[in-house]
């Protein structure tokens, strides 16, 4: 008896190592990339470093304002393509479709997911920026074109928790709003959509960190120039693109000012994240005490 | 199997995927993307001559070589811009030069830029294909990224010191993707290594000569770069067997062929320690 109790607490013991490691590792690259990011910050003045526009690293010029810029023109890009095409998909499949088309489709979007961001890039470079430079002029790696490939990787994340958040509203509310006489639309638009929408607006902020946190697609159709761009078809460098892009050459003080980019990512972020699950669960909240 | 047994697993299976095999008769060549191909070449040849050693090519840029041989990462580090003050402990060999080659879409109507052109264009001032051709379209001016030794060549022997490339520019960050880009857009205008150009694109002349051989050798053209290899201290062993082939007769015209430029002014002689001591 005394021995199964010791084995127990052996076991509850190793599990909790192993539980704890997985948030030892954030703890140790949140310390280091701030630990890193930080003092060069300080050293050259934080307005130079959010607000300053040249980046020229081997003269001591550190400004992210177009790398900030360009993470936020991106994403913004990524998610005006992204969620409308996403959310008609979700709200057609649970709501328009029947059951074998959905069961059908579900998989094949969501393979969509496994597919390498290289692989999206690729199709990018080849495809999508000679068709940018030909028909709409500029160099075609561009925002535009930058904004559709992450539109497109975006879509499995939207779709696949829209069409779980759509299907786990309580079937007594469609019924409910079926047997009052509204069409199919009228529900899905005043019932479903409503009810759904903590789901919904959780499956947005997923695909928007896929989005600001995608590097390899984004840096073979982006163009990389380090200027704020000027429309949607210059090129543009996001903050992710920075640190991939120059990591391999960088010493001293342009290393440190990755890291510093890398800290600037972080806090974007995690502000964006927080935005989204108190809007979510604001939402949340407000279904229960109408409910 | 019983609960601590488990835990000792786990624990091993850490220790084990932590730790590799000894190393063998091996090392290690990393830096520059731009020697990397001719490097691969050399390491082909040469591990076929040394059976059981084995050389391993690496990229990462002349910054991450020159960091590499000074902290014992790699046994040689590649270079392909000059070292700073700070980096001239290590020992520097010249594998061979390289010409920095200015170059548009084969369509294009231009065929020769003067010196000052390409830094008016690289430096943003000229922005408009219509100042010099038929064309009237905007430049897209192509170039590589911060650190990258190709751009510090640039940078130094066009650019000179105090004037920057244009913030505009598209960045790439390998000699390969500036060319795919150069080749599929009509507008564009990058630089790019001699020996990396194929008949995709079309390398210009500058101020009237052609980016070639002879003109390199003669001095004629200016844009002319180092391939260095950086050992830590003087080369032994498989390292310096590396690097005599590298220098000899043979491995020398195995890059001619590749389009690069020997290093020596004649060809050194084969074997000789002289140039790493």
């Amino acid at each position: 008896m005394n021995k199964l109790d010791r084995d127990e607490r052996l076991v509850k013991l190793a599990l909790l190592v192993l539980a704890f490691s997985a948030v030892a590792v954030l703890a140790v690259i949140t310390v280091f990339i701030f630990g890193e990011g930080t003092p060069i910050m300080f050293k050259h003045g934080l307005g130079k470093f959010l607000f300053g526009s040249d980046w020229y690293p081997s003269e001591k010029s550190f400004g992210l304002l177009p790398m900030i810029v360009g993470s936020l023109f991106v994403t913004f890009g990524a998610l005006v393509i992204g969620v409308p095409l996403g959310l008609a998909c979700a709200i057609f499949l649970t709501e328009f479709s029947s059951r074998r088309l959905r069961r059908l489709l579900k998989p094949v979007i969501e393979l969509l997911a496994g597919i390498p961001s290289v692989v999206y890039g690729f199709i990018g470079v080849v495809i999508l920026v000679p068709f940018i430079r030909t028909t709409l002029g500029g160099p075609g790696l561009s925002v535009l074109a930058a904004s559709i490939i992450l539109g497109i990787m975006i879509l499995p994340t939207i779709i696949s928790i829209s069409i779980d958040s759509l299907q786990a509203v309580p079937r007594s509310y469609r019924e409910g709003s079926i047997a009052l006489g509204t069409t199919r639309w009228q529900t899905t638009r005043m019932v479903m959509i409503p009810a759904a929408r903590s789901g919904i607006i959780a499956s947005i902020v997923l695909g928007m960190g896929r989005a600001i946190g995608e590097t390899m697609a984004v840096i073979m159709v982006a163009g990389n120039a380090v200027s704020i761009p000027g429309s949607p078809l210059s090129p543009v460098r996001t903050l992710t693109s920075n640190i991939a892009l120059e990591m391999g050459y960088a010493s001293g003080e342009h290393r440190q000012a990755l890291f510093a980019t890398g800290v600037i990512l972080f806090i974007i972020i995690m502000v964006l994240n927080t935005i989204a699950t108190v809007t979510s669960r604001r939402a949340r909240g407000k279904r229960k005490t109408a409910a | 199997m019983r609960p601590w047994k488990l835990s000792l697993a786990i624990l091993l299976f850490a220790c084990v995927a932590c730790s590799r095999g000894p190393a063998g008769r091996q090392f290690t060549v990393a830096g520059s993307t731009s020697v990397q191909p001719f490097a691969d070449r050399w390491a082909e040849v040469f591990m076929q001559k040394h059976p059981g050693l084995a050389v391993n090519v690496q990229g990462g840029g002349s910054s991450a070589g020159i960091q590499a041989a000074k902290s014992g990462a790699a046994q040689i580090g590649m270079s392909s811009r000059e070292l700073k003050p700070d980096e001239m402990e290590l020992n520097q060999i010249i594998v061979a030069r390289d010409g920095l080659a200015i170059i548009v879409h084969p369509d294009s109507p231009l065929r020769n830029l003067t010196l000052q052109e390409v830094r008016s264009i690289f430096g943003g001032e000229i922005r408009n294909w219509k100042v010099l051709t038929r064309l009237d379209r905007e430049i897209d001016v192509v170039t590589r990224e911060e650190g990258s030794g190709t751009r510090g060549a640039f940078q130094e022997l066009v650019m000179g010191k105090g004037k920057r490339i244009s913030k505009r520019a598209i960045v790439q960050d390998s000699n390969g993707t500036v060319r795919e880009i150069v080749a599929n857009d009509p507008y564009s205008i990058g630089y790019i290594s001699l020996g990396l150009v194929s008949g995709r694109v079309r390398a210009l002349t500058l101020d009237g000569v052609k980016a070639s051989e002879e003109n390199i050798l003669s001095k004629e053209y200016p844009l002319v770069r180092p391939f260095l290899f950086l050992t830590k201290g003087p080369a032994a062993g498989p390292v310096k067997d590396f690097i005599d082939f590298v220098l000899s007769a043979e491995g020398q015209e195995l890059v001619r062929k590749e389009g690069l430029i020997p290093a020596g002014e004649g060809s050194p002689p084969a074997g000789s320690g002289r140039s790493h001591e």
